[in-house]
């Protein structure tokens, strides 16, 4: 949480020496909060209060990074508990686990699945993060064997969860290199497994059934030097888990808690039950979540859940535009209706879907009215006829159809006279208000 | 290392609701249900206990829909010929309140008559001891001519009828005033014209403790995050003590997960989309936990499995455990 300049005016020697080239400590301080200057500027400032200063600058929930191969998965750095307050910043990773006991070519076949999984939604290509290794047999060899096939049937980032060390070495090395997920330091192993994550420059889970637990062992693992943590609370229950996580991410936002100021991983999986797991997958999305761990990879759920993650990391600030153009719908043909719309996104999937579901064909003229609604991009001048009409005119309409006949919403009726100016040769019919009449207003009226 | 648990307090809490009247209330439902009552955020125990947990209402309607996904129709089988017969599976399937809604039109394609929508309402509450909220066919003037006779002939039942909405909702809550029933108030997901309509309908004379709340959503990939957080800013508003965003709130994920494409399409789409039933239930699932955990108190929905997994979650997030 950064500091206000009258805060870190305290935390200065206060003499005014001029030597930082700015009249008074007062000032220095003001840009030092402005961040315009650096605080070496200042060759008087005592080391304690350097060492709260540097503390002050560090973001309340420390970000972390997963690397392997160009690819990156970052979590944390998030400043905000709703989404409307701001935005949330870094969708969570979504990795499914894969364990040591299963045999090596299944496990390759499915994590090639999962590899190469992509689903297309408006317009952008979603894909999940990456792999749980997790040891099953604790045998150092047959981890490190499920790594190794593991990373020859995917090169994004791994998490690797044992909470024995030998074993977790055997893992690591199988991977040198790269940034790992270790999962986990507990009461009874965080001294090895603290030197395993500064060997192979890890990430190191911490896990514990409170968060008085967890607080205790990040502060340990501070003081030995590790400083990329993610906090696993245990909880196997949906109702713990929301609580939990609603709790780090408030004491770290709220009270600037730094020994909980981490991101956070969820295990929907030790739910035991694929339906719920798929809930809590989707609540620790919305809930706080920077690393989520599935035992069950379906395209099915998993597109589901993409989806999810999209919006609620929509930056709220901006809404979703579609670009604008025409759009075909159920195969048209130069017979078929042409409807007109604003590219706001929910309205371009409401009008969209109707139409769509509804099987008739239509030209769908998709304005550019900034992102807006039909009525409120009206109101604003965003959405009028000449934007209509320019629209119809870029995109080519007059050449794809043999009736020169243009539908505008039932909210802009108003414009249709001066549609009709700006469109000479074409009909400008009214449409219905709501997108869900269209089909009907389709099937009777055109 | 023992850490201090930050907790909110609130100025405000939300209203306590009943829907439903029992033979010794006036009306003839087998028991009543009751929402609201919430002093902190949805499922926050450590701070306050919820007394009343969300719930799960499945919608019906008066007659076989034209424009439902195949899914369903196959799933729900010949009850959806009968609404008495429908409300019964919808009971059997768990729902914890009935949602009727009315057609415009019947099945041939004439406009609903007022007596037919009196009688389905009536083979409903035949049917089944649970609690009823009726919806018009969301036009105004159908919605009047109908839901004012449903009103009369069920007087006492304490029913919710809806939707009200800016421009039409002074004939029904009239009606709602003069026969003991309840309103919807639905507003375009905006918190100023939610308040602006509560406060409208409130200026008739209705008691705020017999109006509900739907601020609207869209479903998962179609606006659900417009929905999600007007739904968290009005839970906000309403423990900051805004008494007019004090209302529990319902909402239709049903309607909006099974109007996508991914629900009713089976054909055809692309690989990455997986099997369609589970697609389609769990798109209907996600929607309505993502609007329960942003302050729904009612969630309407369609399908009997949706209804299954929802309620597990409800009873898991609703316990409160030993917090370490």
């Amino acid at each position: 949480m950064p500091l206000s300049g009258i805060e870190i005016y305290k935390l200065l020697p206060q003499t005014n020496c001029k030597d930082c080239g700015f009249p008074t400590c007062l000032a220095f301080s003001m840009k030092l909060a402005a961040k315009q200057v650096e605080l070496s500027t200042c060759p008087h400032v005592s080391d304690e209060s350097k060492a709260k200063l540097a503390s002050a600058a560090e973001p309340p929930i420390r970000l972390v990074t997963l690397k392997s191969n160009g690819y990156e998965v970052k979590a944390g750095n998030e400043t905000v508990l709703f989404r409307h307050e701001k935005t949330f910043y870094h969708k969570p990773g979504l990795f499914i686990r894969v364990r040591d006991n299963e045999p090596l070519e299944d496990i390759k076949s499915r994590v090639r699945a999962i590899d190469v999984y992509s689903v297309d939604y408006v317009g952008m290509t979603l894909t999940l993060e990456g792999i749980a290794v997790e040891s099953a047999t604790g045998d150092p060899a047959a981890f490190s064997a499920a790594v190794r096939a593991v990373r020859e049937a995917t090169r994004r980032p791994l998490i690797l969860i044992s909470f024995d060390p030998a074993v977790m070495a055997a893992g690591l090395q199988a991977i040198d290199g790269e940034t790992a997920l270790v999962h986990g330091a507990t009461t009874a192993n965080w001294e090895a497994m603290a030197g395993l994550a500064k060997q192979h420059q890890a990430v190191l889970s911490v896990q514990a059934d409170s968060l008085d637990g967890l607080a205790e062992l990040t502060a340990k693992l501070k003081e030995a030097g590790v400083q990329d943590l993610v906090l696993s609370p245990v909880t196997g229950s949906l109702s713990t888990s929301l609580n939990l996580s609603t709790q780090i991410r408030r004491l770290a936002l709220k009270k600037n808690f730094r020994p909980l100021g981490y991101p956070i991983m969820t295990f929907p999986g030790d739910l035991k039950d694929p339906d719920q797991e798929m809930i809590m997958a989707a609540q620790s999305i919305a809930k706080y979540a920077g690393f989520v761990v599935l035992d069950h990879f379906l395209p099915e759920t998993a597109y589901p859940l993409l989806v999810l993650r999209e919006n609620v990391f929509t930056d709220p600030q901006k809404p979703i535009q579609v670009q604008p153009g025409l759009y075909e719908i159920n195969n048209p043909t130069p017979a078929s209706p042409v409807l007109v719309t604003t590219n706001f996104s929910i309205t371009y999937f409401s009008v969209a879907n109707e139409v769509e579901s509804s099987g008739l064909p239509a030209w769908l003229v998709v304005t550019d009215a900034e992102g807006m609604s039909v009525l409120t991009a009206w109101a604003a001048g965003k959405f009028d006829a000449e934007r209509i009409a320019k629209a119809v005119k870029e995109f080519g309409v007059a050449d794809k159809v043999s009736q020169k006949r243009v539908v505008i919403p039932g909210h802009v009726a108003t414009l249709s006279g001066e549609l009709e100016e700006e469109l000479p040769n074409w009909e400008v019919r009214v449409g219905p208000r709501e997108a869900v009449d269209l089909p009907a207003f389709m099937k009777q009226a055109l | 290392m023992p850490v201090e648990i930050p907790k909110d307090t609130w100025a405000g809490q939300v209203r306590t609701i009943t829907l439903g009247a029992t033979a010794a209330e006036g009306g003839t439902r087998s028991h009543t249900v009751t929402i609201g009552g919430q002093k902190s955020l949805p499922f926050m125990h450590f701070e306050h206990e919820a007394p009343y947990p969300p719930l799960v209402a499945l919608e019906i309607k008066d007659r076989r829909p034209d424009d439902w996904s195949a899914l369903l129709l196959e799933r729900w089988g010949d009850v959806v010929n009968a609404p008495g017969d429908w409300a019964k599976a919808a009971e059997a399937a768990g729902a914890e309140l009935i949602v009727l809604a009315l057609s415009l039109t019947d099945a041939n394609g004439e406009p609903t008559r007022p007596e037919a929508a009196v009688a389905a309402t009536k083979a409903v509450l035949a049917s089944t001891g649970l609690p009823l909220i009726v919806w018009g066919p969301g036009q105004a003037e159908a919605d009047n001519e109908l839901l004012v006779p449903v009103a009369e002939a069920t007087k006492g039942e304490r029913i919710a009828i809806g939707l009200c909405e800016d421009k039409n909702y002074r004939t029904l809550v009239a009606t709602a005033m003069a026969n003991n029933h309840l309103v919807i108030a639905r507003s375009p997901m905006d918190v100023n014209l939610a308040k602006q309509l509560n406060i409208l309908i409130s200026d008739m004379g209705l008691p705020l403790d017999r109006i509900l709340m739907d601020p609207t959503t869209g479903a998962l990939g179609y606006g659900i995050e417009y929905g999600y957080s007007v739904m968290e800013r009005l839970r906000l508003a309403a423990l900051q003590g805004d008494g007019m965003t004090q209302l529990p709130m319902i909402v239709t994920p049903g309607y909006e997960a099974w109007k996508t494409k991914e629900s009713k399409v089976g054909a055809g789409m692309p690989d990455a989309w997986g099997s369609w039933e589970e697609r389609a239930i769990t798109w209907e699932t996600i929607t309505a936990m993502t609007l329960i955990e942003s302050g729904a108190d009612i969630v309407v929905l369609r399908h009997p499995e949706s209804v299954r997994r929802v309620q597990t979650a409800i009873k898991d997030l609703n316990s409160v455990r030993e917090m370490a």
